[in-house]
């Protein structure tokens, strides 16, 4: 079965009322509904726990909901459609997905081999995908790693390595889990300026963060989740403002410290990269 | 007694390295020498630049020439020819001494040497106190031996030390080895890097944590708890590289890009290994 082609305005992912559960007593989402229309730049912000990477998961078709229901692309997403390489393969092609921890996705010998390899599981033409590795190794800056086995890379050269890995299939969606999570200020700037420009505008971004300081930049809509449901919507403008709302979700916290004169000042304080959800 | 005088015993006691100190250098020599061989396999020498599969191929062969040899003057001609290839590959001597010559006389001496005493033959010596005789024939085997064992794992050390690991698996595709191993061998060499360094890192916690040395239950109880941590974050790593693979269109078949292409200098290197090994093989029979 192949994926419905959609208009340019058309919804790419609708949540209805999901659940996921990893165990009986673990509840990870807990009736989430949300739209997403093609285009848009998605950011989810949550605390650690709130169910915002098994969300992405779930888009990714790598976990199926215990309850509710995932369209993409209007399709249902079931774990019996993916067992039809058709729709599997027009999915993969379509929606890609850029881990948190960069060392689970770069699992190939060399970055060559890790950039091609989506390629040819997908059986694109050998030619091809050598020309096209080539393209976005440079297009991605890291030729001069090509040979170099992933473990001997920096911490933002993973993160540029992963990001090839996914963009060589030239998805339309692009998730997004944590970006910015254990990058140094240069990695991470790079990866929000890849985010901005990334497809001009056309090609949907759903990213992971509790790094609130990039999030108007890279979105144009936020969710906020807290223990498995969406407690807000939003533009990402508003939602920052809303300081009762970050304090109340755990995405800043009063912080206190000393001047040099001795006056105890506090103020609000947010929080950049963190762990895995 | 001074703070000095309670430190000092406790100093001396230390010198003898404890289980978490000896865990994390050994996990730290595990990495370095990797590190090293892939720095050695990307020298620009002799044999570095030549295509993994004929290295593989003439390598191999040179291992088996010499296992097989009944010569010993073959066996010392290939030993000749494998130092004269790591100097032009630019390994060091002393490299091959300390990782394959030292411990290969060890271990091997200490089988060859009875049969020194203990082969039939013509006494050529005997031992001043314990009166047993040298025969000539067991000084022969003992040196058959240990020259055979010597210069086949200085070929295979050659092989891993000019050629990056990854490099030498694909190649052994040519040896029709199947896809499916080669992709295993390769993802467990990729991975045990971030398992020793996750160990390595426990290992370093715990130290910063610890004073003076563990008692032996102690010890093996750390290590039973170290394994039991790393196993289960092997677990979480394999599921969720497993979701990384899936999610790039993996569906339980493995395909890989040959990117090997035959230029001239790696013909020349094959007819090279055959110029040797088939006279090896000829001579030596």
């Amino acid at each position: 079965m192949v994926l419905k082609e959609t208009k340019l305005t058309d919804i790419v992912f609708e949540c209805q009322n999901v659940m996921y559960r990893y165990t009986a007593d673990v509840t990870a989402l807990n009736g989430i509904s949300l739209t997403i229309e093609r285009g848009k730049r998605i950011a989810i912000l949550g605390a650690n726990g709130s169910g915002k990477s098994t969300l992405l998961r779930i888009l990714d078709g790598l976990y199926f909901p215990t309850g509710g229901q995932v369209l993409a692309f209007g399709d249902p997403l079931t774990e019996e459609r993916f067992q039809d390489d058709t729709f599997a393969f027009g999915f993969r092609r379509r929606v890609a997905l850029v881990f948190q921890n960069p060392d689970v996705q770069l699992f190939n010998p060399t970055v060559f081999d890790e950039v091609a390899f989506g390629p040819l599981q997908l059986r694109w033409p050998k030619d091809e995908i050598r020309r096209k590795v080539t393209e976005m190794m440079d297009l991605m800056q890291i030729s001069h790693l090509k040979d170099r086995s992933p473990h001997r890379l920096s911490g933002g050269e993973k993160k540029r390595v992963a990001l090839a890995s996914v963009l060589i299939l030239d998805p339309e969606i692009l998730l997004m889990d944590e970006p910015t999570a254990a990058l140094d200020p240069r990695s991470q700037s790079q990866v929000v300026d890849f985010l901005v420009d990334w497809g001009g505008g056309a090609k949907t971004v759903i990213t992971t963060t509790h790094d609130l300081d990039i999030v108007e930049t890279i979105a144009d809509h936020a969710y906020i989740f807290q223990n498995g449901r969406v407690v807000t919507q939003g533009l990402p403008h508003e939602i920052m403002r809303d300081e009762a709302l970050l304090r109340q979700t755990n995405l800043i916290h009063a912080h206190r410290h000393a001047h040099t004169t001795g006056e105890v000042h506090v103020h609000h304080h947010l929080h950049g990269a963190h762990d895995h959800d | 007694m001074t703070l000095n005088e309670q430190v000092l015993p406790q100093r001396k006691a230390k010198r003898r390295k404890s289980f978490v100190e000896k865990t994390i250098l050994g996990l730290n020599a595990a990495m370095e020498q990797s590190l090293f061989a892939e720095e050695k396999a990307q020298a620009k020498g002799l044999l570095q630049p030549i295509d993994p599969r004929v290295k593989v191929i003439g390598l191999l062969s040179l291992v088996f020439a010499a296992a097989l040899s009944r010569s010993i003057v073959v066996i010392l001609a290939l030993f000749v020819t494998v130092i004269i290839l790591a100097l032009l590959s630019r390994i060091q001597i002393r490299t091959l001494a300390v990782r394959i010559w030292v411990p290969v006389l060890l271990f091997t001496g200490v089988i060859a040497l009875p049969a020194i005493f203990i082969t039939p033959g013509t006494p050529i010596a005997m031992l001043p106190v314990l009166g047993w005789h040298i025969t000539a024939q067991g000084v022969a085997g003992a040196t058959y031996l240990i020259t055979r064992v010597l210069t086949a794992s200085t070929f295979s050390l050659l092989l891993i030390l000019t050629t990056p690991w990854m490099q030498v698996l694909k190649a052994l595709r040519v040896l029709r080895v199947p896809v499916v191993m080669v992709v295993i061998l390769g993802m467990t060499y990729r991975y045990i890097f971030l398992m020793l360094q996750i160990a390595r890192d426990m290992f370093e916690s715990r130290q910063s944590r610890m004073i003076g040395i563990l008692a032996g239950p102690d010890q093996r109880r750390l290590a039973a708890a170290s394994v039991g941590v790393l196993l289960g974050k092997s677990f979480q790593l394999s599921n969720d590289v497993y979701m990384a693979m899936q999610s790039r269109g993996f569906r339980g078949e493995v395909y890989t890009l040959d990117d090997f292409q035959m230029q001239r200098h790696d013909w020349l290197a094959l007819l090279g290994f055959a110029f040797v090994a088939l006279p090896a093989f000829w001579f030596g029979a």
